[in-house]
């Protein structure tokens, strides 16, 4: 039988399958061959809120879509090519995302009467013509694998039963003609000790490559070349969780401040703890806290100790955090808080992503107390982000609240690594014995002395209360209060000298400017991208910097007729925009705890052009 | 070396408590301790949080931070994760340490984080001006419990034996020499050190220690703990503490053959325990003194490894690819 090979410029392909199915397993695996393939790509994982759901039901379906290209791409897609269905279930939560004419690779021993049931479905869709329309490869894949490894002694029927998903990601494998030295070699890698697995994954793999080969069921097979415009430089794998942990380390080197975070196990920024845990060589120091409250308070504890002090959280966390957050700001001591959003209020959805908390971090604190807030906008900028969120913290001795999101903090992108030597210094700048000292007295930033514990000379005392401008002892007096207001807002506010302009990039003539913050750069980019491809004018500009907003961003709004703020809120920055600028701002929202869609976006921009 | 002197470890910050509060006993007999532990002041810190006792960390001349209610041993537990080079010395009350930060508390023992928790009971809430605190006893009339408390009151010291405490013990405001001998003892101590210090609060709680204060009933009620010793108290040690069959500690003539023996070094905490629950009220004969101080490691101030690996080296772990 003769294959036919078609080219794709992008292709995007889901695996789902039931949560103890691997999933997760085999999306990673399809990646690492499509990283060393050298298309461009982005990963998107996602997975139930229970750890063990009921087997087979929509709730267990743990799903991971990649989007890979011969070309620079900007995020994990929207509508999926190619669906893996590993359950009837898989098949019920996903089919919906599909894009019309796809291809569904199915798992038909997992179509019985009773997984059909549990899926709710009446009839079985592969028999009943609910399918028409798209491409179906039905594959006995449980069977097949067994078929594959009944001969192997190593091999119990156990080990045979959990390689299924090895066997999809073989025929996929095949299917876009990804190297499989980088499969096997993972499998040899992470079996060394176990035969049994060993064996079962190598064989239900190459059994799947081997049935995408031979069997006529799949006729064709695509090729996307790598991508060729892509900048040079050396490039690894990060999720955004990974990116975060690099960038602090990083931060925690250029400055000489050893690394201390303190976290509360909460999802999804548990993962940033789980990494950093495991970089004592970097002189890392964590500590599982009792809670979030006592996390912030360890991190503010050792940053008054000279240390680079971090705690993590999500959403609820930050709420608790803020009372320690506030003294942080009246103590004036670098504080680096992270926010891994997810999906509010209270436990809200806590497996789906949202940006809905830019406004808590702006202003979710009793009394004036303001401090800058960043946000991270793509897996691999979160090093930037979160070095640059370091940065802040010690050069205006101030709480800083870094803002990212469940999308970012799961989702994977090639990454450049940047040399570790052209990274900006970080000066912690202590105070030395023997200069003149007063505890609030301020450097031409506006920031005040980190005195560290164990400097002869300098002992002074720190607290909640309100500080005597200068001096830093207690004041109730009206007047020192006002002044001090000011000084700490006006420190925060200089801030925006140190933020670079704001990178707009403009067709000529374009008179609609689409502004993002956070995870939604890459659908902005995008989205812009299709529209310009048919042939409409239009600016796109994205904030990292919320608070403060870049100086020029008022006279950039003022430049365009319309300005579209998307956003996985209800318009916070939108509002914030408005009332700050008094330009008719106009909002798109998506609160469906996903990210937002090109597709999506580019409708809005279309209906606008 | 120069001698260092109480002058040394006092701030020029104006002490603000109310006339006879039994801080200031408490302010001096550290004050004065200080310069015999060899610790120059700016090795020291004292982390406070809120109530009345917040403010001594003002009011001595080392580092201090005086933070928010509760919350002191989550930020000396940062500081000693960060540092271990310092004497850490938290300063906390009743409300603040076994209410509002009573899970900071727990953790900080159940980790042995090395610093001293000084705290201040006077079974009242002070800066806010007399409302029942978690150590105000049964029936006890305040502003917020106008009929009389009706919730039991922590025993402390049973509170942090429970959470494994590696060094507790008891102490009175009134008593300078005392209060010294185990403010030293726990400044000695390698892990968390806890102590409790009766403090007379003379605005809204004013003589509730007095059976221990006053020269006439405190010989009665001061059972004095002393390591390797029978327990035993009394005017002439005419009474002493012995083990019921039960188990169960209980007050009985100190001539008896059979009183218990007291052994702070003891790792099994039992005992500590049942001293401990001796009595729930100072009006009854109340232990004072060191109730246990054993070894156990040191919890978060393992320092962490100095950067062993190259940052460029740390970017490029795992698989990376070049584009031209």
């Amino acid at each position: 039988m003769s294959v036919q090979v078609k080219e794709r410029r992008r292709v995007i392909v889901r695996f789902a399958g039931d949560s103890g199915d691997g999933m997760q397993l085999a999306g990673s695996r399809f990646m690492d061959a499509t990283a060393e393939h050298g298309n461009d790509f982005a990963t998107l994982p996602s997975f139930p809120a229970e750890i063990r759901a009921p087997a087979g039901t929509l709730a267990g379906v743990s799903a991971f879509q990649i989007h890979f290209a011969a070309q620079d791409i900007l995020t994990p897609g929207d509508e999926p090519d190619v669906l893996v269905a590993m359950n009837p279930a898989a098949l019920r939560s996903e089919l919906g995302a599909l894009a019309r004419r796809g291809t569904v690779i199915v798992n038909e021993d997992a179509f019985t009467k009773r997984n059909l049931q549990k899926a709710g479905y009446d009839a079985n869709p592969l028999e009943d013509g609910s399918l028409d329309g798209l491409h179906v490869i039905r594959i006995p894949m449980t069977s097949l694998t067994a078929r594959a490894t009944e001969a192997m002694e190593q091999v119990s029927t156990r080990d045979a039963g959990r390689a299924k998903n090895l066997f999809a990601l073989g025929v996929v494998s095949w299917l876009y003609d990804r190297p499989t030295e980088p499969t096997e070699r993972w499998i040899r890698a992470k079996f060394v000790d176990k035969p049994g697995p060993l064996e079962a994954n190598l064989a239900a793999f190459r059994a799947g490559w081997n049935f995408g080969e031979t069997s006529e069921l799949v006729d064709v097979q695509y090729r996307v070349d790598p991508a060729t415009d892509v900048p040079a430089g050396t490039y690894r794998n990060v999720n955004g969780t990974t990116a975060t942990a690099l960038g602090l380390i990083a931060a925690s080197v250029r400055s000489g401040l050893p690394l201390v975070l303190a976290s509360y196990p909460i999802t999804p920024a548990s993962e940033l703890l789980h990494v950093l845990a495991r970089h004592r060589d970097m002189g890392v120091r964590t500590i599982q806290a009792e809670d979030e409250i006592a996390a912030a308070g360890m991190a503010l504890g050792a940053a008054f100790g000279g240390a680079l002090g971090v705690t993590a959280t999500s959403g609820p966390g930050l709420d608790l955090k803020t009372e320690t957050i506030g003294l942080a700001v009246a103590l004036e001591l670098p504080l680096v808080v992270i926010d891994v959003q997810r999906a509010g209020p209270s436990t809200g959805m806590p497996t789906k992503t949202e940006q809905s908390d830019l406004l808590a971090a702006i202003h979710g604190r009793h009394g004036e107390s303001p401090l800058p807030v960043i946000a991270a906008s793509t897996p691999g900028q979160c090093f930037e982000a979160a070095y640059e969120a370091a940065r802040i913290a010690v050069a205006y001795r101030t709480p800083v609240i870094l803002l990212s999101d469940l999308f970012l903090a799961n989702s994977s992108e090639p990454w450049r690594i940047p040399e570790a030597g052209a990274l900006p210094p970080i000066d912690p700048a202590f105070a030395q014995p023997g200069e003149p000292f007063s505890p609030y007295a301020r450097d031409e930033k506006g920031a005040r002395p980190w005195a560290i514990p164990g400097t002869p000379g300098l002992a002074h005392r720190i607290g909640g209360l309100e500080k005597e401008d200068v001096t830093g002892d207690i004041s109730y007096d009206g007047a020192n209060h006002a002044r001090m207001t000011r000084i700490r807002a006006a420190k925060v506010a200089g801030l925006a000298a140190d933020v670079p302009p704001l990178a707009v990039d403009a067709d000529p003539g374009a008179e609609l400017l689409v502004l993002g913050w956070g995870s939604s750069r890459g659908a902005i980019r995008a989205a812009a991208r299709r529209v310009r491809a048919n042939g409409h004018a239009v600016a796109v500009a994205h904030l990292h910097h919320l608070q403060p907003l870049p100086s020029d961003l008022g006279e950039v709004l003022h430049r365009y007729d319309r300005v579209l703020v998307p956003e996985m809120n209800s318009g916070q920055l939108a509002n914030l925009l408005r009332a700050k600028y008094l330009v008719d701002v106009e909002s798109y929202s998506a609160i469906e705890g996903r990210p937002l869609y090109a597709a999506e976006l580019e409708r809005e921009l279309e209906a606008r052009l | 070396m120069t001698t260092l002197t109480k002058q040394d470890f006092s701030s020029d910050q104006e002490t603000r408590w109310c006339p006879g509060c039994g801080d200031y006993a408490v302010l001096a007999a550290v004050q004065g301790l200080m310069p015999d532990l060899g610790i120059p002041p700016h090795r020291v810190v004292f982390v406070s949080g809120i109530g009345c006792a917040g403010r001594f960390a003002y009011y001595m001349d080392t580092y201090g931070m005086h933070g928010i209610h509760g919350r002191a041993p989550a930020l000396a537990t940062g500081l000693a994760a960060a540092r271990d080079d310092l004497s850490i010395w938290i300063i906390t009350g009743d409300g603040d340490a076994l209410s509002i930060g009573g899970n900071h508390l727990i953790h900080a023992l159940r980790r042995n984080v090395p610093v001293k928790i000084l705290m201040f009971n006077n079974q009242i809430y002070g800066l806010t001006k007399g409302q029942a605190s978690p150590t105000s006893e049964v029936g006890m009339v305040t502003k917020s419990t106008p009929f009389g408390a009706h919730d039991e009151p922590f025993n402390p010291l049973a509170l942090v034996l429970g959470a494994g405490a590696t060094f507790a013990a008891r102490t009175i405001d009134r008593d300078r020499v005392h209060m010294t001998a185990v403010l030293r003892a726990a400044a000695e101590h390698r892990g968390a050190a806890f102590v409790e210090i009766y403090q007379n609060c003379p605005v809204f709680n004013d003589g509730a220690f007095a059976p221990l204060t006053d020269k006439e009933q405190a010989v009665f009620n001061r059972i004095p703990l002393e390591h390797g010793e029978p327990v035993r108290f009394g005017r002439d040690g005419e009474h002493g503490v012995v083990r019921t069959p039960d188990g169960r500690l209980v007050v009985a003539a100190g001539d008896d053959p059979s009183l218990v023996v007291h052994d702070a070094h003891r790792d099994d905490p039992a005992q500590a325990f049942a001293l401990a629950r001796l009595a729930d009220s100072p009006s009854d004969p109340t232990p004072i003194g060191i109730f246990r101080a054993v070894d156990r490691p040191v919890g978060i101030a393992e320092a962490g490894a100095k950067q062993a690996v190259d940052l460029d080296h740390l970017l490029h772990a795992g698989d990376t690819w070049t584009v031209a």
